[in-house]
């Protein structure tokens, strides 16, 4: 998978989480939760939903590599690189 | 709707044990994420402790009180928008004690306000305080008491103390002597956006909960008893229930974790060194509840949604759980909460503890418990004139009561003490494939913190079951 293409599943992950969220100002290394209202469980959300769509287990540790959309393309890129 | 266990199969991916909030919440997200899941629940209803019963034309709620914003949200994600929809706030809590009275939206802007021109705190404390607490996280340190840290902010305050303690000690039954970040985190969930309740009731609810379940493929029974969840070196396999086994890669048990560890699981299969540390585990206490129905030709005129009264004139956390408490709340449903059944009941919540109730005989318990009816009456009087004669139905539970229904330890109405999340989150690390839902920790209890926690289990069995493919 190219880093466009996990940063739109990241987006997709989000979107059906919460369907208000504004993409258009995203910061994409700024920290997600500030910006778009996220908690811990919307991020929790986000790893069960890689889990089911891809396969991916995150350890609990890993979850702060979530935080922002850059740091998810980092963390995922190599996961991915075969999706 | 729920189906006999004759009808159950043998074997299924997930086997969830009991349907309170957490164990429905868990039993939905395995489905979602693709497994075959079957909920046993040995009442005949379903909800756990979020139940309700019906006599004489009126429908009683017993924990329907009042809940955090941020239920919204998650029924939303977690169930559907129609259950999110049915969520709406409860405008007026009341506060009448010795100490002081006041009305609130229970909010921070409110208690802002109230803090500052009542109780006459400094803007610049109130603010520090509210920072303080909403930085809390459940891994901080815990050395702190909630104690501590009231006197820290409110130094010799008892009255600012009681506003702040008493409302959280009846949603979770926590004192001034737990840590300081458990407090942290359930306040600042109310004074998020103040105390919504569920429109149409908790039966509304659970029904549609069920709906929702058993459409997305779920199997569900009441009237199912599990006995044992059998394991074998290590590893769960399934669960036994009227004889029958029926196989399962993994057992979600939303029954008390004391009773999860001592009384499903053999023995044999934990570790001595976490036998030990579950044995540390304190129970939470229970709670008295007095259910009162009004004559049908009767009404109640605006009294408030949720009163936390007190006749007690200093605040004392421990108070609150004595056996002669002259502290209650009174949940107050008016026709608003079932639009279209017109009926208004009162429901008086207590905490108590099991010890006191326990030992008395049958004839004994049956006095005590028209005294506590009598009591709660003369309570009531002060904000409903002549209570006795307007009502037409009363009944009272007890901790032995909560220990029947649920089949609790000690009939705990609030799951367990802050030690117990630790041993509820690790317990699949030490038998593979056995999860634990359901109030612990104080900080996962109430109907958020369950339904939130069934989400978070249903996380760790999901990373468990793929883990094994």
């Amino acid at each position: 998978m190219t880093r466009n293409a996990i940063k739109d599943l990241i987006l997709e992950i989000i979107e059906d989480i919460d369907e208000d969220a504004d993409f258009d100002t995203l910061q994409a290394d700024k920290p997600l939760r500030d910006q778009l209202d996220l908690d811990s469980m919307d991020f929790l959300d986000i790893v069960m939903e890689l889990r089911k769509r891809h396969k991916l287990q995150i350890p609990e540790e890993d979850y702060p590599e979530l935080a922002t959309l850059d740091s998810c393309v980092n963390y995922l890129e190599p996961l991915l690189a075969d999706a | 709707m729920p189906v006999s266990f004759s009808q159950a199969a043998d074997k299924y991916d997930v086997v969830v044990i009991g349907s309170g909030l957490g164990g429905l919440t868990s039993a939905n997200r395995l489905v979602y994420c693709g497994y075959k899941v079957l909920l046993l629940e040995y009442h005949s209803q379903l909800g756990g402790l979020a139940t309700w019963f019906k006599r004489k034309g009126h429908i009683f709620d017993i924990s329907l009180h009042g809940f955090p914003y941020g239920m919204v949200k998650t029924c939303k994600k977690y169930w559907n928008k129609e259950i999110m929809n049915s969520i709406v706030q409860l405008k007026d809590i009341v506060f009448d004690n010795p100490q002081f009275q006041l009305k609130t939206t229970f909010d921070r802007i409110d208690f802002t306000e109230k803090l500052n021109k009542q109780f006459r705190i400094p803007q610049s404390s109130i603010n520090a305080f509210f920072t303080r607490v909403a930085s809390m996280n459940f891994y901080d340190d815990q050395s702190m008491t909630t104690r501590e840290l009231f006197e820290e902010f409110f130094p010799g305050r008892s009255d600012v103390h009681r506003l702040l303690m008493e409302p959280i000690s009846y949603a979770n039954g926590s004192s001034v002597d737990d840590p300081a970040i458990t407090y942290g985190i359930v306040f600042s969930n109310f004074m998020n956006k103040g105390v919504y309740t569920f429109e149409g009731g908790t039966d509304k609810l659970i029904g549609m909960m069920t709906a929702e379940l058993e459409k997305n493929g779920a199997t569900i029974c009441t009237n199912a008893r599990v006995d044992r969840i059998i394991t074998e070196k290590g590893i769960v396999k399934g669960v036994e229930c009227q004889g029958r086994t029926i196989e399962a890669g993994s057992v979600v048990s939303n029954s008390g974790i004391t009773n999860t560890i001592h009384n499903l699981t053999d023995q044999d299969a934990f570790s001595s060194e976490f036998l030990e540390r579950a044995n540390t585990v304190r129970v939470n206490n229970s709670s008295c509840q007095v259910y009162m129905g009004v004559k049908k030709e009767d009404k109640i005129n605006d009294i408030g949604d949720l009163l936390f009264t007190s006749t007690t004139p200093e605040f004392d956390s421990s108070e609150l759980r004595d056996f002669n408490t002259g502290s209650k709340t009174f949940s107050v449903y008016y026709p608003k909460t079932r639009p279209g059944h017109n009926q208004y009941t009162i429901v008086a919540s207590m905490n108590a503890n099991y010890s006191d109730w326990e030992k008395f005989t049958k004839e004994e318990y049956e006095k005590e418990k028209d005294a506590l009816i009598q009591r709660t009456l003369s309570d009531l009087n002060r904000y409903f004139p002549n209570a006795t004669e307007r009502m037409d139905w009363l009944e009272a539970a007890t901790p032995r009561t909560f220990n029947r229904y649920t089949l609790h330890t000690q009939g705990t109405s609030f799951g367990t003490k802050f030690e117990g999340l630790a041993i509820s989150r690790s317990i699949f690390k030490e038998v593979g494939g056995l999860f634990h839902v359901g109030s612990v920790g104080i900080i996962m209890s109430g109907w958020l913190g369950a339904i939130n926690y069934g989400v978070i289990v249903s996380n760790d069995v999901d990373a468990y079951m793929r883990s094994r493919d």
